[in-house]
């Protein structure tokens, strides 16, 4: 991975380092890594695990600050819980309590407000998460953008469970849980003002389930949801921590058939499309198709299918085997994946 | 998807391919003319499926690669004033001028807006009567008949909070200016299929009998890539040099009349400086006189603006097919994707951030490819 010039030669933030890009990447590297500097925190993982007395616990925390607060499919509210939720269970743990604290802008509608908590009390139910602790911020009119949320959670991890994202060997299977881009989309089209054919919904989902399942038929290495950045930031990240090259098929990557269009029509590339419900995991080669099985027989799995491969070559870069033939290289993008004028 | 996946059929390219491959028969040069067929050979990897005989050169067709750094910073100047709404395409967000790009003008409080047609600058207008809404109205002659739309309907309305800042270019100069070079290398045109759907041909054929050199209109899709090389090297090969349309679906020869008139009646021709190539004269639309009070040029005092394009940077030569990327000692040290020094690295479908992101890792390209 290539990353850009230092942050410390940059007067401001720019919207490029929440992009889940290079300049993100940057400003984990540049400035909060060497300040808060500790092992957990260097494996780069989306959550931290640790041992508390006898049980292996994980932590993770994750803001929303999603446009429009309610959008096909979903809104900030569950998905502030299913993010947090997924993010534990990357790591294979049981998620089981989450706090949650609210900045609110002056001038939210309270009906507004009280239909995004409702949600996240069905969508915490839905996960078998506690909200257990919460705090509740007003900031002036102008401050905020309405409601930003902030999730953290806890969860125990399984014992003989090793799940992280530098453990993927070559060899290993690439799985994906089902379509991607969904929920990019269905954000991007009510932001866009556009009306699509049939409303593309956000997969929104909470994900520990699946992972359940998967972890009960066979080795799994490394497990991501592929969010901010979609799928292809993601295989970028995993091939850095792990040190190994990623073989991916195109063909093989579900996109669906109106999500498609609409990517097309935006101009954008599915393939770097935030996920809220999918995951991508890295399973061992014998393990393959036992995991597979176990993942379609779950309703957030059933479309689940291998799309590609660890291998020793390229390590750090992953190469995506295009529909028609060819071959290109898939890299961390900069910034925020920008529609082109041709 | 009904109507693209036809045409990113790989048994259809493997078909199309093994047809070059056997009527190649010695070296050529071909130039894809616009940005987008070039992000389409990257993107699906079309120039690792050619024979070795074929090179492909990326021509000057990415709009936001050649707008010049005067206009740029022009542009920037305008979008740093208070009480301005400053609109634009997606990519030009990241383009950089003398200093900084609107992603930087953004996070120091400028009121940037990304807009995928600029009919929408209007209903941003109507919507902020107190502020000054300007579009950078740039891009050939296929974004021309929305953006001229755009001050027509602003006329017809009466919104006087609305204005362009114009720096549309022309694809038959550049192509005759790349022709024209002593140096010139290309032997074949890809034609812009896009500005041709607009524009029609009739303007290309005294360029393929001036210069005796085939042109064949190409589309965007993978196949529509392939077939266009295909009729390219069918024509070298055969000694001819014709017009030859590889894109029916989309292009007629006459174009379309009703985006012309709208273009006609809204801009004039005139002269236009292309960065990384200089000023080529009567390569460009301005705004007609009849429009001139929505001409953000005439609107916005920005002062003098004179901007000196790097060096050390030889993207000029790059965009004529005279250099290529890796030629440059910049490149790949202080020049790349992140922090661009000129035309070619500035856009994804630029040669050098192209070169950039994939010629890097040419190596482990091919032994993939060669391992099937």
């Amino acid at each position: 991975m290539t990353c850009p010039v230092s942050i410390m030669q940059r007067k401001n933030i720019v919207m490029g380092h929440g992009s889940g890009g290079k300049l993100s990447a940057q400003l984990v590297r540049d400035l909060f890594l060497p300040a808060f500097d500790n092992g957990y925190l260097r494996k780069l993982d989306d959550q931290a695990v640790f041992q508390a007395g006898s049980a292996r616990l994980a932590f993770s925390t994750d803001s929303f600050v999603v446009t429009p607060l309610f959008f096909p499919g979903g809104n900030i509210g569950e998905l502030a819980v299913n993010g947090t939720v997924n993010d534990l269970a990357m790591s294979g743990a049981r998620p089981l309590f989450l706090s949650a604290a609210f900045i609110i802008e002056e001038g939210l509608e309270i009906d507004d407000l009280s239909r995004i908590v409702e949600s996240m009390a069905r969508a915490a139910r839905a996960a078998g998460v506690s909200i257990v602790t919460g705090d509740t911020k007003v900031v002036d009119k102008g401050s905020a953008d309405k409601l930003f949320i902030t999730t953290s959670g806890v969860g125990l991890v399984p014992d003989g469970v090793a799940i992280s994202a530098s453990n993927v060997r070559p060899g290993d299977a690439v799985i994906v849980s089902g379509s991607i881009a969904d929920h990019g989309m269905a954000v991007m089209s009510v932001r866009e003002s556009m009306e699509f054919e049939g409303a593309i919904l956000s997969d929104t989902a909470p994900l520990y389930s699946l992972v359940e399942a998967m972890l009960g038929a066979g080795e799994i290495h490394a497990l991501r949801d592929p969010t901010r950045g979609g799928l292809a930031t993601s295989l970028c990240e995993i091939a850095s921590s792990s040190s190994v090259g990623f073989e991916i098929d195109s063909s093989a990557v579900l996109v669906r058939e109106d999500v498609k269009g609409a990517c097309e029509i935006l101009g954008l590339d599915p393939l770097f499309v935030a996920n809220e419900g999918k995951l991508v995991a890295f399973v061992a080669p014998d393990s393959c198709t036992a995991v597979l099985q176990a993942m379609r027989r779950t309703p957030r799995g059933s479309d689940a299918c291998v799309i590609g491969r660890a291998v020793n070559d390229h390590r750090g870069m992953v190469l995506l085997k295009t529909e028609i033939g060819g071959t290109r290289v898939l890299d961390l993008p900069f910034s925020e994946q920008l529609p082109r004028i041709c | 998807m009904k109507y693209l996946d036809e045409y990113r059929d790989r048994r259809v390219a493997q078909k199309i391919v093994d047809e070059i491959k056997r009527i190649v028969t010695r070296p050529w040069v071909l130039m894809e003319v616009c940005g987008g067929q070039t992000h389409s050979i990257v993107k699906y990897g079309l120039d690792c499926l050619l024979p070795e005989q074929i090179e492909l050169v990326h021509g000057p067709g990415c709009p936001v690669c050649v707008t010049s750094l005067e206009m740029i910073d022009r542009a920037h100047a305008i979008a740093r004033m208070p009480g301005v709404i400053f609109c634009s395409f997606g990519d030009m967000l990241r383009v950089p001028g003398s200093n900084g790009d609107l992603f930087k003008i953004k996070s120091e409080g400028g009121n940037i807006r990304v807009v995928y047609s600029p009919l929408d600058c209007l209903k941003i207008a109507r919507a902020n009567p107190g502020k000054k809404v300007v579009f950078f109205a740039i891009g050939f002659e296929t974004t021309a008949p929305a953006n001229a739309m755009s001050v027509w309907q602003a006329k017809e309305q009466a919104i006087q909070n609305f204005s362009v800042l114009v720096s549309h270019v022309l694809v038959p100069p550049a192509v005759t200016g790349i022709l024209d070079s002593p140096n010139n290398r290309v032997q074949g045109f890809l034609g812009p299929g896009h500005v041709c759907a607009i524009s029609g041909w009739t303007e290309y054929e005294p360029i393929v009998e001036r210069y005796k050199v085939p042109i064949v209109i190409t589309g965007f899709e993978p196949i529509d890539i392939l077939q266009g090389v295909l009729m390219c090297v069918r024509q070298l090969e055969q000694g001819r040099a014709e017009l030859e349309n590889g894109y029916a679906r989309a292009v007629q020869r006459e174009g379309n009349s009703t985006a012309q008139k709208m273009v006609d009646r809204v801009f004039r021709v005139c002269d236009r400086a292309w960065r990384g190539l200089g000023v080529i004269p009567q390569s460009g639309y301005g705004l007609a006189a009849e429009f001139a009070d929505f001409d953000a040029e005439r609107i916005f005092d920005v002062g003098r603006i004179h901007a000196v394009e790097p060096a050390v940077c030889m993207s000029g030569a790059i965009l004529q097919g005279l250099r290529k990327p890796l030629d440059c000692p910049a490149f790949g040290k202080e020049c790349s994707p992140e922090n661009p020094l000129g035309a070619t690295m500035v856009s994804a479908e630029g040669a050098c951030a192209a070169y950039f992101n994939y010629g890097r890792h040419l190596v482990s390209i091919s032994a993939l490819a060669a391992n099937g």
